[in-house]
């Protein structure tokens, strides 16, 4: 039988897996591949410039392609950047292949030169791990490391291969000649928990539906059936962070994101309901808020793929372990042959209720005043970029609520946020990763300066392989996010949550030979906009905006949804516009 | 209202017995968890625990079908209802594990546990530590004119109880082996 060294069996799996994109960074422990890349020309490898950049880039390609990101990194301190992004991809669920390098199997445990226990430090932040120390297993490995990382709930995986199986001889083989043996059970949905759905469906008089990540995990099918359900039931619907976009923000249904920083009527909805239909999302305490007050009259349903998401921060009533697209597919297929009833009048009724919660327009802001505010900024991005074929990326902090608020989106795959781990410096080489799998597309990374930050040696990235992606950084000087609570719940003590010593984002773009915008007036900044979006090549916009903004409504930590703090514009508690001018 | 958590082979058939998801009682419960015996398995298990906070009371381990290359995991842990079926849960969903079963709620359970004990001592007090070491069937595996070693099985309450016995008596030395169990009939 014919057999290949380490390296060439890495390479025939990843070709064999469809892998076309594979984003990293070389050393020591992982020579023999990259010169096995160096050879095979079907295999685009893109080098980063630090290893949690090749992780976040990746799951920017995985998020906006549905398609597993791959990352090819060296041992010690390669696979130590990994562990942020790593930790970040099993949060949100996004599939990754990361393969590291080790030192050669008779050197492990010696505290060989770049070292480390990979599998060990990776162990909590994957989904599975494998150390490879025979090249007759390597092939089988990585085969399986795909099918666990796209199986059931998605997430991150880990292959550590030591220098020496790179370069053993051994015999590869095919996905097809391999029996897996993980499968998530069970795989359809229960015909019970869809009955008692569409039960609590036809009964329900105050219903709304909350979905999530999960949505679009399961593939673009599952938002059309998402879509249709909303449009024959005519309940409203509201999104976790994660899930922008599954259901369009212009749909008739929509309510806008729930949650800490979600919309007045969503929050209110999910606290009045009377029956909750949780389609792929996790409960995650910034959604509940305070549990014990958590949607407290509700029938609850949820609908996920992983067992272990049920009941673990709410009890629901009805649980439905199954791919999304399957049970959506059953529910509606029940309730059309059970006569498609809902409670028509009453879920009318309901709606009347919830478009009185709508005029409070929580998301009200006023611009006036030389100053951009930062609401007006993503307000006109949104304003001037909606007709474009266009993809979102953020970092974490303010501009990432702000964002998650006034963009729309209308399709599935879109958006790319760090939900779980709420990772600053994500964005950037998210946005990267995106460019990289589409393009011709407008690829935007809403940013705020201090996130940005902690990511900008991608700049380099984005430059040596020409990807024009637009980093728009809502620059107020602060860790906004951090100011805000500081401000809300330390008696404006700000500590260390500004920075002195900020860079001339221009003369930095110049640096790197990228163009650089500067916008601090409100009057200028669509056209500076145009200009952004106009420029063939990587954009760094530098869009000062007002320092001291404070991110609204808010559901306070240990509140409850109808105990929000709403913005000083909405029509609530609010003074009005002439009021307003005599304070 | 939330469905009663009535699982496949309860033996607590009356109403009353039915387990609360809700309540806030902690309950003792023996997992028995089978994987596949490989490099870290051991390690992904406890890290489950220690990472999300579970209690861990007592662990057994050891390869149980060595041409399938399975292991079985005893693991007594305790919490509440709701804890141990998390616990349950997200056991399930590791790659390496085929099965997990809750035998404390999966009907009736034999539980068994080996420990060695050193007793020193002369005189009266070693007539007696052999006395009972009789009385709860306990073998001599070792001895010198000074001590026993004792070798004792049975469930965890039985070695407990041996054990305190022994202390007044010499008790110098105890390593256990923690609870292996099984579920009863077929």
């Amino acid at each position: 039988m014919k057999t290949n060294t380490g390296a060439e069996i890495v390479i025939k799996a990843l070709i064999s897996q469809g892998v076309d994109t594979v984003f990293g960074y070389p050393g020591g422990a992982v020579l023999p591949i990259y010169d096995e890349i160096f050879k095979e020309k079907s295999i685009n490898h893109i080098l980063v410039r630090h290893e949690q950049g090749a992780v976040h880039a990746a799951e920017g390609y995985a998020r906006s392609t549905g398609k597993p990101g791959v990352v090819l990194v060296t041992s010690g301190p390669g696979a130590t950047n990994a562990v942020t992004g790593l930790t970040d991809a099993l949060m949100d669920s996004i599939p990754l292949v990361v393969l590291t390098g080790q030192v050669p199997t008779f050197m492990i445990g010696n505290d060989a030169f770049q070292e480390a226990d990979t599998v060990g430090i990776t162990r909590p932040c994957t989904k599975h791990n494998w150390l490879v120390k025979d090249t007759n297993k390597l092939a089988k490995t990585i085969h399986t490391a795909f099918h666990v990382a796209m199986t059931g709930r998605p997430g991150p995986v880990l292959v550590d291969i030591p220098k020496d199986v790179q370069f053993a001889g051994g015999i590869y083989i095919e996905p097809n000649e391999i029996q897996q043996t993980y499968h998530i059970k069970p795989a359809k949905p229960q015909k019970t928990s869809v009955e008692k759905i569409v039960d609590a469906i036809t009964m329900a008089k105050k219903p709304v539906i909350y979905s999530g990540g999960g949505v679009i995990n399961s593939g673009k099918k599952a938002s059309n059936l998402l879509r249709m359900l909303v449009s024959k039931t005519n309940f409203p619907i509201t999104s976790t962070l994660m899930g922008l976009g599954c259901y369009p923000a212009s749909g008739e249904n929509w309510l806008g994101m729930l949650g800490m920083h979600g919309t007045y009527e969503a929050n209110m909805a999910m606290h009045d309901c009377d029956l909750l239909l949780c389609i792929g999302a996790r409960f995650d305490d910034r959604i509940t808020g305070r549990t014990d007050a958590f949607s407290p009259n509700s029938f609850k349903v949820h609908v996920d793929i992983d067992p272990s998401s049920i009941n673990k921060n709410i009890q629901v009533d009805v649980p439905l372990v199954s791919d999304i697209e399957l049970a959506l597919k059953a529910i509606i297929k029940k309730w059309e042959k059970c006569g498609k009833e809902t409670q028509r009048e009453s879920v009318k009724n309901w709606w009347n209720k919830i478009n009185d919660w709508k005029k409070v327009k929580c998301l009200a802001y006023r611009q006036y005043g030389n100053t951009i505010k930062p609401q007006y900024a993503i307000d006109r991005l949104e304003k001037l970029t909606s007709n474009f074929d266009r993809y979102i990326t953020t970092e974490v902090g303010q501009h990432q609520m702000w964002a998650a608020q006034y963009m729309k989106f209308e399709e599935p795959n879109r958006w790319m946020t760090s939900g779980g781990l709420g990772t600053m410096g994500y964005g950037f080489p998210a946005s990267i990763g995106v460019q990289i799998a589409y393009p011709q597309s407008l690829v935007i990374n809403i940013a705020g300066e201090a996130s940005w930050l902690m990511n900008m040696q991608e700049l380099g990235t984005a430059v040596q392989y020409g990807l024009p992606v637009k980093q728009f950084i809502l620059n107020n000087e602060r860790l906004g996010m951090v100011r805000q609570w500081q401000e809300l719940l330390h008696g404006e003590r700000y500590s260390h949550s500004w920075s002195a010593s900020l860079p001339d984002f221009e003369k930095l773009a110049d640096a790197y030979g990228v163009k650089g915008i500067t916008c601090d007036n409100p009057n200028d900044l669509d056209d500076a906009i145009n200009e952004m979006i106009n420029f063939q090549g990587p954009v760094i916009f530098n869009c000062v905006v007002e320092k001291h903004e404070n991110c609204f409504p808010m559901i306070p930590s240990g509140k409850a949804h109808n105990e929000m703090i709403l913005g000083e514009f909405g029509d609530k508690n609010s003074i009005d516009s002439t009021g307003a001018v005599l304070v | 209202m939330t469905d009663l958590d009535i699982q496949k082979g309860s033996n607590k058939k009356s109403a009353y017995n039915l387990r609360d998801p809700l309540s806030e009682i902690t309950e003792s419960h023996t997992l028995a968890v089978i994987v596949d015996n490989e490099s870290g398995v051991l390690a992904r298990v406890i890290g489950l625990f220690s990472g999300r906070g579970y209690n861990i009371d007592s662990l057994t381990v050891a390869e149980v079908d060595h041409s399938g290359k399975l292991s079985r995991i005893t693991i007594v842990t305790t919490g509440t209802p709701a804890v141990i079926e998390q616990i349950k849960a997200q056991l399930e969903r590791m790659v390496p594990v085929h099965a997990v079963h809750d035998l404390t709620v999966e009907g009736k359970s034999v539980e068994r546990e080996l420990a060695l004990l050193k007793v020193k001592g002369k005189g009266e007090k070693r007539v007696e530590a052999l006395r009972l070491a009789d009385v709860f069937r306990a073998n001599v595996v070792d001895s010198t004119l000074k001590s026993f070693t004792f070798e004792i099985k049975g469930t965890p309450e039985k070695i407990d109880a041996f054990c305190e016995l022994m202390r007044p008596l010499g008790l110098s030395e105890v390593a256990r082996t923690g609870v292996a169990a099984l579920s009863r009939g077929d």
